[in-house]
């Protein structure tokens, strides 16, 4: 009954696999110096084996371009675009309202506040982490806020939750034009560091984003169901056995702690998780236990592809943030007049 | 304690804030009976629903569902005793109907299981009642409102519980598609279920139910056997309108008539 659908489903999610291996390969070749295809699987299978008679012959730099300059900005920009792909796809299913996304909670302004102030301070008490912790801080303390001012009577509403969170970006976006103006010569720091950059990737924040995306999966797909009830509302999805504001607030949470880190760890990048949802959607359908797999596989194809162009084909590198915008704004104009149009989907 | 009481609430209050919507209502609702709830707008008839379905807390009172007060319940085990229509329905990404209606066996399927055969079976036999197995491949947003209410409708028919209740769930459709609902709410009665209806049509009140529960300001007024409840002294008391109550020779009930006036 089911078969069509699910097949190309399954044959979607293999492609995409598929694609996202390719698209890691490819872009660990490509850079200042092109690295073949064998050399790289050399290169990994004396890593992982810890054999390095299986990399000899190749190069003494290769073997370190490879593990300790690309590969953790490849898996970063990858993890972080699967990481922000999920995070849409969750807050569009909770917040009733397709136009949601990572940032519409004013989390990213809230991160953005944290990582402005750690840098305008010159905080380095933490070492490297204290832009990271500053920026997940202001982004949970955001949420937080956000969610305060949107709770009635024990109740969330998902109206309210976008309004708190427009207003709170708003004025956490004033703040951060305050520090800049402040600022004088961190200015540029501040600055390139709201432009997004996975210039200073390391396998540690690798494996923290890796850790966040796993997580926020594992619990989404577990309500992946109560997800697809709640979009016919609070009193329809209560009545047929959800616990909606039970389900609603885990999820909420779910989706913010990964837009925190991602964010923390990488700075702001915009439209993924906007668009990547709505794309897929027109491919699998509403049901985000189909939506949640294949928009992370095209969150990462499409973040890690963004950042290979800037990093290895641009003559100048441009902030991923930037470029994200850049592509993902016009497309994003393309799915809203075809929308408009009153085609099957919304 | 009565075996058939389906519901019992004692001295139940709901504020929203610090607005009363509903004071000490006291009702006991038996099992097998077609229940109206009947009066003005915002009286708080929908807000009643929510409590006795559970998707809200009584601020003070006890609601009692089968002789256990209802908070002991969890949503699941509540889920397959009562089944709602709501009135507004609205659904941010497209389902198709089909989709919409199996997801009335959302508590009957296991977290990671998929629907069993009598799942299929169940959404096949609602889609059919309801006349909409041709719409089961169509997207919920293409459909007219009407299609819609007539989707929840088998949504909540699917559900295949025990207990109905509908808010104002047929004010969208036309005479043909409402009769064929209360009638199907009717034929549920006798086999046994209960129904508890929102209504707003007097005449369908008065030709359908065995009980009616007069609303008003938050309180119920008057509640009781639809014939000796429902006489011109309660409807003027109710909803401040002349009205005639009379025996119908064609339908064989009671039926409404108001005075019109063109006075303002």
């Amino acid at each position: 009954m089911k078969t069509l659908s699910e097949k190309k489903f399954i044959l979607l999610t293999a492609t995409l696999l598929v694609l996202c291996f390719l698209s890691i390969i490819i872009s660990t070749g490509m850079g200042y110096i092109s690295i073949t295809a064998t050399d790289i699987f050399r290169v990994l299978a004396a890593k992982i084996s810890g054999n390095p008679d299986l990399q000899s012959g190749i190069e003494s730099t290769i073997p370190y371009v490879i593990m300790d300059v690309r590969l953790p900005r490849i898996l970063t920009a990858s993890l972080v675009g699967a990481g922000l792909a999920i995070s849409g796809v969750i807050y569009q299913g909770i917040l009733l309202n397709p136009l949601a996304d990572p940032y519409t909670l004013g989390i990213s302004s809230g991160a953005a506040f944290g990582a402005s102030i750690a840098l305008l301070a010159n905080l380095s008490m933490l070492g490297q982490f204290s832009i990271p912790v500053f920026a997940f801080t202001g982004a949970i303390i955001t949420l937080m806020v956000v969610m305060y001012l949107s709770t009635f009577n024990g109740q969330i509403s998902a109206n309210t939750l976008i309004l708190s969170g427009v207003i709170v970006g708003a004025i956490l976006s004033a703040g951060i034009s305050f520090l800049k103006y402040i600022a004088d010569e961190q200015v540029a720091v501040i600055i390139f560091w709201l432009m997004g950059s996975f210039v200073s990737a390391t396998w540690k924040g690798v494996m923290l984003v890796g850790l966040a995306l796993i997580f926020g999966m594992i619990v989404t797909l577990f309500y992946g169901r109560d997800l697809n009830i709640m979009s016919l509302g609070r009193r329809s999805s209560d009545a047929l056995g959800v616990e909606t504001a039970k389900v609603r607030i885990i999820l909420l949470l779910t989706a913010s702690m990964v837009t925190a880190i991602c964010v923390a760890v990488t700075g702001i990048i915009g439209f993924i998780g906007l668009i990547i949802p709505h794309l897929m959607r027109f491919f699998v359908g509403p049901d985000n236990r189909k939506l949640l797999p294949v928009s992370a596989l095209a969150g990462a194809i499409l973040l890690l592809a963004a950042d290979t162009v800037t990093r290895a084909i641009l003559p100048v590198e441009v902030p991923i943030g930037v470029l994200t915008a850049l592509i993902g704004g016009p497309f994003f104009c393309v799915i809203f007049r075809k929308k408009q149009r009153g085609s099957s989907y919304e | 304690m009565n075996k058939t009481t389906l519901f019992k609430t004692d001295g139940v209050s709901f504020t929203y804030d610090v607005t009363p919507v509903l004071q000490d209502i006291n009702l006991n609702l038996q099992v097998g009976k077609f229940y109206g709830i009947v009066g003005p707008n915002g009286c708080g008839k929908t807000t009643l629903l929510d409590l006795l379905i559970g998707s809200r807390s009584a601020a003070s009172g006890n609601i009692l569902l089968r002789d256990k007060p209802i908070q002991t319940y969890n949503r699941r085990s509540l889920a397959r005793i009562l089944a709602l229509v709501p009135q507004e329905f609205d659904t941010g990404f497209g389902f198709t109907v089909e989709e919409i209606v199996l997801m009335g066996r959302h508590p009957y399927i296991e977290r990671f299981g998929s629907p069993s055969p009598a799942d299929w079976d169940a959404v096949e036999k609602a889609m059919s009642l309801i006349g909409i197995t041709e719409l089961r491949k169509r997207y919920i947003n293409t459909l007219s409102g009407g299609q819609k209410q007539r989707t929840i409708v088998a949504r909540a028919l699917a559900q295949n519980t025990s207990v109905l209740l509908f808010d104002e769930a047929t004010s969208s459709l036309d005479i043909k598609y409402t009769l064929h609902i209360f009638n199907i709410g009717r034929q549920l009665v006798q086999e046994g279920k209960t129904v508890i209806a929102v209504i707003h049509n007097l005449n369908l009140a008065a030709a359908y139910c065995d009980d009616i529960i007069f609303m008003k300001d938050g309180t119920i007024q008057l509640a009781g056997p639809t014939a000796e409840t429902l006489t011109p002294k309660t409807i003027a008391d109710i909803f401040d309108v002349e009205a005639n109550v009379t025996q119908d020779p064609f339908n064989h009930s009671l039926q409404v008539s108001f005075q019109y006036s063109t006075e303002i």
